[in-house]
């Protein structure tokens, strides 16, 4: 018995080796860090896993695994998957990059696509998004809308990605109002709702009426909700879960990206490469905008939204300031992808200091 | 610090402090019999996701509560029959039930992810929520956060004035004792674990029904544990756990409103408050061990054979 199920392993294990014939799907698997039900990060990758299926149809076949903590599991699922025959895996969490580069040594012939990572190998290229540009216009309607002119930001980790987001909400805001402050409150936590909804009423507390978030759960949506303050949805169309409070979510879209490696793999045509998504590719948008803003608002978030989407305007172009008083962006220049994946500094006007 | 801002902090600690209270009052009473039961945080996932789910599906949080109650009680007696019937140590049967309430509730609470239900309305007291101050912070919540308050007011009424209450002790100081004076040691032991239970799955209900209104993996985040610790942090007395609760309600929130403020401390520093305030009490009442031996049930941990004498 014993014997037999080696033999049928083994002989499995020989199949994967050859060339895969032409009628054969080709397989993509996907790793998500949460629940796909999680209505924000791990439930849009997923989303674009489906579009990805409808688009090839019969051509392509998707796994995913669900639930996978950062760390040695995630080692284990990505080699389970690249030797049940998957042709290109997707990792879809920051710490997933090193049990990535590992597993990719090992399977030279499967094609890995990293989210959010700077390590890139033969077999590995990374992807992320321009978030960032969805946070400006969050950060222009938030400046708007408050009669405080306070901002809360409920921050993660004050990792780059995090920092360089505040900033550009926090530009958005300045630049329709010269009165604006914000006040940052870290809860060192990508999900956890109670502690959301803690620190959204922390904010609320000291004055704060509208709410922006890098954190995944609609828990500050629904703390704003009871209070009648207002907030913008993270990752997902969080709209249902807050009607008068949201004001728009800044959603991510990665079918687009899927869509285009599974279809150069199948080519031939893939070059590992960091690739940046926003508005332009569709990557991000705007999802239910509130009936209930104010008509000046609605078109301000429009008029942004468009200037970004044309690539008329790149919320950072020098001259930047940071809240020291150094020059961090000169006049005149824009900060590339390699600069912008190493913010480490407040903009001016931040009366705040990052964690260390 | 203005004064409206203290008014808001004491009403954010009465309502972190709430989902304590609830579990804490539960394991005392366990504990006062001798029972130590590990697996709160188990119940209140537990709780939390059944509560969930029967308020999501009823459309009714009363009976969500309810809900909560009942599974609270049913993971107990899981627990109480392992260590009250076929006497499993205690400490080891208590940790499997957290890690099998936390992987239960996560795997049938999958279907309800990504859902919010409207919650309790906050229930002004007439007169008293009108006070300065003190009425915003106290007399102006959801009905459950007083329904916390009049337990612990119970509790402490059961516990020290009645007979029950002296049953309670006798079991939980001296079962052999207890037995031979004719008291059902292994009943009120029980009744002591089932009501821990439907406790437990009290503060898990608050936690997805109020505090949050939805349902999240995980989502209680060591409340249980903190509970526990509550319970010996108050020398099992119900008193000092109600003020217990609301000072680790206190604890919990301090680093969010200190940051927001703008004070430039490491936010992890700050999160911290609330176990080393758990840490600094431990030490502190066992450095007085004459003091903890006048204080723990005598029984406390030890299973219950009434075949074998003492």
């Amino acid at each position: 018995m014993k014997l037999k199920s080696l033999l049928v392993g083994l002989g499995l294990l020989a199949g994967m080796g050859t060339a895969y014939a032409e009628d054969d799907p080709f397989k993509v698997g996907f790793v998500y860090v949460g629940p796909v039900g999680d209505l924000g990060w791990s439930y849009e990758h997923d989303r674009g896993r489906k579009e990805l299926e409808e688009y090839f149809g019969d051509k392509v076949e998707t796994t995913y695994v669900e639930n996978v903590p950062e760390g040695a599991d995630a080692e284990r699922v990505i080699t389970q998957l690249a030797k049940a025959g998957n042709d290109l895996i997707f990792t879809t969490s920051f710490g997933f990059m090193n049990p990535t580069i590992k597993v990719a040594k090992r399977f030279p012939k499967v094609t890995f696509e990293h989210a959010t990572g700077y390590k890139r190998a033969k077999n590995v290229g990374t992807y992320v998004l321009r978030t960032y540009e969805g946070r400006y216009v969050s950060g222009v309607a938030a400046g708007m809308l408050t009669e405080t002119d306070t901002i809360g930001y409920i921050g993660s980790f004050p990792i780059p990605e995090v920092i360089r987001d505040i900033d550009s909400a926090f530009m958005g805001a300045k630049s329709v109002n010269p009165n604006v402050k914000m006040k940052i409150v870290w809860v060192n936590s990508w999900y956890d709702p109670g502690k959301e909804t803690d620190a959204a009423n922390a904010l609320m507390d000291q004055g704060v009426d509208v709410l922006l978030q890098h954190t995944d759960s609609p828990a500050p949506l629904i703390a704003a909700e009871k209070r009648g303050a207002r907030a913008v949805g993270q990752a997902s169309d969080q709209s249902q879960f807050a009607p008068k409070a949201h004001i728009f979510s800044v959603r991510d879209d990665w079918a687009p990206y899927y869509i285009s490696v599974v279809e150069a793999v199948m080519n031939g045509t893939y070059k590992p490469s960091d690739y940046w998504g926003g508005f332009q590719e569709d990557m991000l948008s705007l999802a239910s905008i509130n009936d209930n803003l104010p008509d000046d608002v609605r078109a301000k978030i429009d008029e942004t939204y468009e200037k970004i989407n044309s690539g008329e305007f790149h919320p950072f172009t020098g001259p930047i300031t940071d809240n020291k008083g150094n020059v961090v962006v000169p006049e005149g220049h824009t900060l590339t992808d390699q600069e912008l994946a190493q913010v480490n500094w407040y903009v001016e006007g931040i009366t705040d200091e990052i964690p260390r | 610090m203005d004064i409206d801002l203290i008014t808001q902090i004491l009403f954010a600690a009465v309502k972190t402090g709430t989902p304590l209270l609830f579990v804490a009052l539960g394991e005392v009473i366990c504990e006062k019999t001798g029972v130590l039961n590990l697996g709160q945080e188990g119940m209140m996932l537990m709780g939390a996701v059944v509560g969930f789910m029967a308020a999501y599906g009823s459309g009714n949080a009363g009976i969500g509560i309810i809900g909560a109650m009942l599974i609270g009680s049913a993971m107990s007696l899981i627990f109480g029959f392992l260590v009250l019937h076929l006497g499993a140590n205690q400490v080891a049967t208590g940790l499997a039930l957290t890690i099998f309430g936390t992987g239960l509730s996560a795997f049938i609470g999958s279907s309800v992810v990504g859902h919010t239900i409207p919650g309790f309305q906050p229930m002004h007291i007439p007169g008293l929520s009108e006070l300065p101050i003190v009425g915003k912070a106290l007399f102006s919540h959801d009905p459950l956060v007083y329904l916390a308050v009049v337990m612990a007011f119970l509790v402490s009424y059961v516990a020290n004035r009645t007979r029950l209450g002296l049953t309670i002790k006798a079991v939980g100081e001296n079962p052999h004792a207890a037995n031979a004076i004719g008291i059902k040691v292994l009943r009120v032991r029980y009744l002591a674990v089932m009501f821990g239970g439907a406790m437990a799955g009290l503060g898990g209900a608050y936690m997805s029904l109020v505090y949050t209104p939805m349902w999240v993996e995980n989502m209680t985040a060591g409340r249980g544990w903190i509970a526990l610790a509550l319970v010996v942090f108050a020398s099992w007395r119900v008193g000092n756990i109600v003020l217990g609760a609301y000072l680790f309600g206190v604890a919990s929130i301090m680093h969010l409103v200190l940051q927001g403020m703008g004070w430039s401390i490491s936010p992890n520093l700050l999160a911290m408050l609330p176990y080393v305030a758990t840490i600094v009490v431990m030490v502190l009442i066992s450095a007085d061990q004459f003091k903890e031996k006048l204080l723990a049930p005598r029984s406390l941990g030890k299973p219950f054979d009434p075949r074998q004498m003492a």
